[in-house]
C-alpha cells in the first residue's frame, strides 16, 4: 500500500464564532486523487487553505508525511514549497511574463539554476500547449490559457501534493475541458491531489475517492461509482439532483399572449 | 510687452530657476526616502515607529509648509537649534513631503490584490521574497501617478522659499517687480519659468504611467 502524503486529522476552524469546518478528518495516499464536493459555504476552501496554512486552525492537527504542519508559524514557507494550490481566479503575477511567472517560485524559494527550470518550464508548457505563449504577460492569455500556466507554476515546485480550489469556477465553458484535461493529465503521472469543483462529471472522471462535505462535516466518503449512482445519505442525494433540472417546460402548451395567468 | 526688459532680466530667472529646481529636487528625493521609510514603518506594523508615523504624517499634511518653516527658521533658534536658509528649505520640504509620499506608497501597497500574496506565499516564497518580487513592484506601478503628482506639487511649494530670503523664482520676481514696476512682464516671466520645469516632469509621469501599464498592469481588463 503506498504511504501517506497528507493526514488531517479532525480539524476545526470558525471563522467569527462560527463553525466553517467542525471536525474533518482525510487521509490520502501517493498518487491518490481526492475530490471534495458539498455545497457553497459547506467548507470545502477553507479545508484546502487550511492544509497549506493560509488559514491557521483551531483545533486539530495535519501532517505531511511525517511531518506536523499544522500550528507553525515559523517557516510555513517550506511546507508550502512541498504543497502546491491554484485557485479559481488563477493569479498570475501581471507585472511578469509567463516565463517570469514560473522561474520566481523554482529559483527564489528553491535556489535552483534558472536554466535548469527554463528548460523544464518549456517542456511543461510544450505539454499543455502552451509553449508559443512563454514570453507574453498574462493579460494576454485566455482565462483557460492562465489557468493552465498556473497549473505549471504549481507544478514546477515539484509538490508532494496539489490542491485545486475550483479552478475552472470561472472560466467560460469551452474553456473548462482544456484545463481539466490537464489535470486529469497530471493525475495519470501519479500527482497526488486534493480538488474541490462543481464540475460532477471531472469528478466523476478523475476521482478515486470522493469526500461529501456539508456544514463542515464528511458527510459521505466513497469511490466515484458509489456517490454519484447510489449516495447513502439523503443530503447527498438532493445535492446531486440540485444538478439537473427538476421540471420542463412543455413547448407543446401554446400560451396565450398577454396572458400572465389570470 | 516689453522684449528687451524681458531678454535683459533672463538671467536672472535661469538663477532663480536654479535654485527652485536644485532645492526642489534635494526635497523631492529627501521625502521620497523618508516616505518609503514611514510606509515600511506602517506595512511591517513596526512597533512605536509606526504610531510615530502616523502622528508625524498628519502633522506635516494638516499644517501649512509655510508655518512649518516660520516654525523652523524663526521657532527653533528661540531654543538653540539654528539651520541656514537651505537646510530650512530642505528640512521643511523633506517634511512636508515625507507626508505626502508615504501616502502614496501606502496606497500602492494596499491596492495589491489579497490573492496576490497568496498567491506568492503558495509557491513557497518566503514573507522578503513576495514583498520584493510580487508586492513591491505591483504597489510602485499604482503609486507611480500619485508620486509624481507629489513631485509637482513640492516643486511648486518651493514658492514659499521666498519667505526664508532664498533667491529662488518667486523672490527673484518679487524683487524685479518692486523695484522697476513692470509687473506683466515679470510675472509672464515667472509663469513661463515654472511651466518650463514642470512640463517635462508631467509629460515623464505620462510616459512611464503608460510604460507601467504596457508592462501588463489591467490584468483584470481581459479574459
Amino acid at each position: 500500500m503506498a504511504d501517506t502524503i497528507l493526514r488531517v486529522n479532525d480539524i476545526h476552524k470558525s471563522f467569527d464564532g462560527t463553525g466553517v469546518l467542525r471536525g474533518v478528518s482525510l487521509e490520502i495516499r501517493e498518487g491518490e486523487v481526492v475530490v471534495i464536493v458539498g455545497p457553497s459555504g459547506c467548507g470545502k476552501s477553507t479545508l484546502l487553505r487550511c492544509i497549506n496554512g493560509l488559514e491557521a486552525i483551531d483545533k486539530g492537527e495535519i501532517w505531511l508525511r511525517n511531518e506536523k504542519i499544522s500550528g507553525r508559524t515559523k517557516d510555513l514557507h517550506l511546507v508550502r514549497q512541498k504543497i502546491g494550490m491554484v485557485f479559481q481566479s488563477y493569479d498570475l503575477f501581471p507585472h511578469m511574463k509567463v516565463m517570469d511567472n514560473l522561474l520566481l517560485g523554482p529559483t527564489k524559494a528553491l535556489g535552483k539554476p534558472k536554466q535548469e527550470v527554463e528548460q523544464e518550464a518549456m517542456q511543461m508548457l510544450e505539454r499543455v500547449g502552451l509553449k508559443e505563449k512563454a514570453h507574453v504577460y498574462p493579460r494576454t492569455l485566455s482565462g483557460g490559457q492562465k489557468q493552465r500556466v498556473a497549473l505549471v507554476r504549481a507544478m514546477l515546485m515539484h509538490p508532494e501534493i496539489m490542491l485545486l480550489d475550483e479552478i475552472t469556477a470561472a472560466l467560460d465553458p469551452e474553456m473548462v475541458s482544456e484545463v481539466l484535461n490537464v489535470v486529469i493529465d497530471l493525475a495519470r503521472g501519479g500527482m497526488t491531489m486534493a480538488i474541490v469543483t462543481h464540475e460532477m462529471r471531472f469528478a466523476e472522471a478523475v476521482a478515486d475517492r470522493v469526500l461529501f462535505l456539508e456544514e463542515g462535516v464528511v458527510l459521505e466518503e466513497g469511490t466515484p461509482e458509489k456517490f454519484f449512482h447510489a449516495p447513502t445519505t439523503e443530503r447527498a442525494r438532493r445535492f446531486l439532483q440540485s444538478f439537473t433540472y427538476a421540471s420542463k417546460r412543455d413547448k407543446a402548451e401554446v400560451q396565450p399572449k398577454n396572458n400572465f395567468g389570470d | 510687452m516689453d522684449w528687451t526688459f524681458i531678454a535683459s532680466h533672463v538671467w536672472d530667472y535661469v538663477g532663480g530657476a536654479w535654485v527652485t529646481l536644485r532645492f526642489g529636487l534635494y526635497g523631492v528625493l529627501c521625502s521620497l526616502a523618508l516616505g518609503m521609510l514611514c510606509c515600511l514603518a506602517r506595512y511591517f506594523r513596526v512597533p512605536v515607529f509606526r504610531q510615530l508615523a502616523v502622528g508625524y504624517i498628519e502633522l506635516a499634511r494638516n499644517t501649512p509648509l509655510l508655518v512649518q518653516l516660520f516654525f523652523l527658521y524663526a521657532g527653533l533658534p528661540r531654543v538653540g537649534i539654528k539651520f541656514s536658509a537651505e537646510a530650512c528649505a530642505v528640512i521643511g520640504l523633506t517634511f512636508l513631503g515625507g507626508a505626502y509620499m508615504a501616502e502614496a506608497f501606502r496606497s500602492g501597497l494596499e491596492a495589491v490584490d489579497k490573492a496576490q500574496v497568496e498567491a506568492g506565499a503558495c509557491i513557497g516564497l518566503t514573507r522578503r521574497q513576495n514583498i520584493r518580487y510580487v508586492i513591491f513592484p505591483q504597489a510602485l506601478a499604482t503609486a507611480v501617478p500619485a508620486l509624481f503628482a507629489n513631485v509637482i506639487f513640492l516643486i511648486k511649494e518651493t514658492s514659499v522659499f521666498s519667505v526664508l530670503a532664498m533667491m529662488d523664482l518667486m523672490n527673484v520676481a518679487d524683487t524685479l517687480r518692486t523695484s522697476g514696476g513692470r509687473t506683466v512682464e515679470v510675472l509672464f516671466m515667472l509663469v513661463m519659468a515654472y511651466l518650463i520645469i514642470l512640463l517635462p516632469v508631467s509629460v515623464i509621469a505620462t510616459m512611464v504611467e503608460r510604460r507601467l501599464r504596457y508592462a501588463g498592469f489591467g490584468d483584470q481588463h481581459s479574459v
